[in-house]
């Protein structure tokens, strides 16, 4: 479903006539079919998130190309309420001027549903992620970090994506909360057969999610690895990684 | 309304904005509140002292101070304000883009802005009026064409840590276009900081208005200006200091006005303060109050 290939990014350091050019991803390709959880492990600055922003079509690849059922994922049309996101801060995930009725509503205009239906399907979703409609009215400053991220996960499910890339989602949570909302990403990936990117920095959170993990580091991917065979990885990253989460 | 009461509840802030409105309202409304014809002369009223027929009493060529007040509120504040909203509606359409699009857009954008900003501001308006000529519609057309670079600067800033934040992210991912990106996020959350930053310089800019009008290259005579009066006033400023005092006091009371204002508004539209049940909050906290009263008692 998600295909990508050969994919590199550079930034430009500095100002306008900066020569100094920063190598953020080198060589990327791994594919992601239907309904699969892969996750993308890395330190900071590891490139994930940029790769995670080039998975969403906001951002071009210097090289490389990027399919989504076979177009072109720089394509608006083609993403169309069809690739979802749930990103970390969740103090900047919605509109501070929107209630979150507002903020759900948003993906759902692109469906061109009626009104009725658009109100019923805001109650439908508030609930499916564990919150009742007294919701609806609140603004984003008055919602906890949980709940932020319930009502953000709500949004990614509303237009019923292929996919829903969550870059970080959970690694500004507490650790209670953490797990609530992984169990929420369980079983709402059960109900709508979704694909999930796990982009994230923390390997017990991938390993208790997803089918399959990638590992990067400096911009190059160290080894992919199914859950089931996450012991027996064979780059000495991979090894240092896991060791670390052992002790 | 939320926002109104906002700034209800700050008390100087609310006297400024009702000095503001009825500074405006009076200048929309010049010749119907206005006592007598502004241009009227009475010779036989020179320098009249205060009266019941002319409250401010009367300039140098007695006409009523107070009519020339209430219609030099024309070009001192309603034609600066439109001059105002002209720049930074510029400023903000190229600021949007700039900040918006990034990249090459932006570097050109900006280095035209940076152009701009490298002139002075008074000097490019003397050398403006010194091609176009004197008058206020020149004046005018000076500072549209000098301020809206520094608001395209502001909203430029603005507008780039807006277009950072994951809602916007998110909204591109889902396939929203650019437009009503823009229209429906852009725009009202970075409403508030144009809202500000057009109101101080609004302040500044009635000053130099009234500033340009002293220096006799702003609205010619027989038409009322608060500058202009100041100016016409200056040559008795020591036997009649009275006629001095009302354009001055005026153009003091409403440029303060207009920067508490400005201050309030910073305050009063911040997205924070909006509440899906504000009643309910004031009363939890009467109660938590009543309840630290028996803990100290």
């Amino acid at each position: 479903m998600l295909s990508v290939e050969g994919v590199e990014k550079f930034y430009k350091k500095g100002g306008l006539f900066a020569r100094d050019i920063q190598h953020v991803l080198k060589n990327i390709s791994f594919s992601c079919g239907d309904g699969e959880c892969l996750g993308i492990i890395g330190e900071s600055g590891s490139g994930k998130s940029t790769l995670g922003r080039l998975l969403l079509g906001i951002e071009q690849p210097a090289r490389g190309t990027i399919r989504f059922d076979g177009a072109n994922v720089m394509d608006r049309g083609a993403r169309s309420g069809r690739i979802s996101a749930v990103f970390q801060d969740y103090t900047s995930s919605m509109n501070p001027f929107f209630r979150v009725e507002e903020v759900i509503k948003e993906p759902l205009r692109l469906r061109k549903i009626g009104h009725q239906a658009v109100q019923d399907k805001i109650d439908q979703l508030l609930h499916q992620v564990g919150l009742n409609s007294t919701y609806r009215k609140k603004y984003p400053h008055e919602l906890s970090g949980g709940e932020a991220q319930r009502v953000s996960l709500a949004r990614a499910v509303a237009t019923e994506p292929k996919l829903i890339v969550l870059d970080e989602a959970i690694s500004s949570l507490d650790g209670s909360v953490q797990i609530q909302v992984l169990d929420l990403l369980r079983s709402l990936r059960q109900l709508y057969n979704m694909s999930y990117i796990f982009i994230t920095h923390d390997i017990q959170a991938a390993a208790y999610l997803c089918d399959s993990v990638l590992i990067i580091r400096d911009g190059q991917i160290e080894e992919m690895a199914k859950i089931e065979q996450l012991k027996n990885v064979q780059s000495a990253y991979a090894k240092k990684l896991l060791r670390m989460i052992m002790t | 309304m939320n926002m109104l009461k906002q700034i209800l509840k700050d008390r100087l802030a609310g006297v400024s904005l009702f000095i503001v409105a009825i500074t405006i309202a009076a200048g929309a409304f010049a010749p119907w509140l206005a006592p007598h014809d502004p241009n009227h002369i009475h010779m036989e009223l020179r320098y009249a002292g205060p009266s019941w027929d002319f409250p401010l009493g009367n300039d140098h060529l007695g006409r009523d101070v107070l009519s020339r007040l209430i219609f030099g509120i024309r070009p001192s504040v309603l034609y600066v304000f439109a001059a105002l909203l002209a720049s930074v509606c510029m400023g903000a359409i190229v600021g949007f883009i700039a900040g918006y699009f990034r990249g090459r857009t932006d570097a050109v954008l900006m280095r035209v802005v940076d152009a701009m900003l490298s002139f002075p501001g008074y000097v490019l308006t003397l050398a403006l009026i010194g091609m176009l000529g004197v008058g206020l519609e020149n004046i005018l057309i000076a500072f549209v064409l000098s301020k809206w670079a520094w608001f395209a600067r502001i909203i430029r800033t603005s507008v780039m840590q807006i277009a950072e934040t994951d809602y916007i992210k998110y909204s591109k991912t889902i396939g929203v276009g650019h437009l009503s990106i823009m229209a429906r996020h852009i725009v009202p959350v970075s409403l508030p900081d144009i809202a500000v930053i057009a109101s101080s310089a609004f302040g500044s800019m009635v000053l130099q208005i009234s500033g340009f009008s002293f220096l006799g290259l702003g609205i010619q005579a027989p038409h009322a200006e608060w500058g202009m009066m100041l100016n016409e006033a200056r040559t008795v400023m020591f036997s009649k200091p009275e006629l001095m005092l009302a354009p001055g006091l005026t153009i003091i009371l409403v440029v303060s006005a207009i920067n508490f204002l400005s201050d309030a508004l910073q305050g009063a539209l911040d997205p924070k303060l909006m509440s899906s049940k504000a009643k309910f909050q004031a009363r939890t906290a009467v109660s938590a109050a009543r309840l630290q009263g028996k803990e100290v008692a």
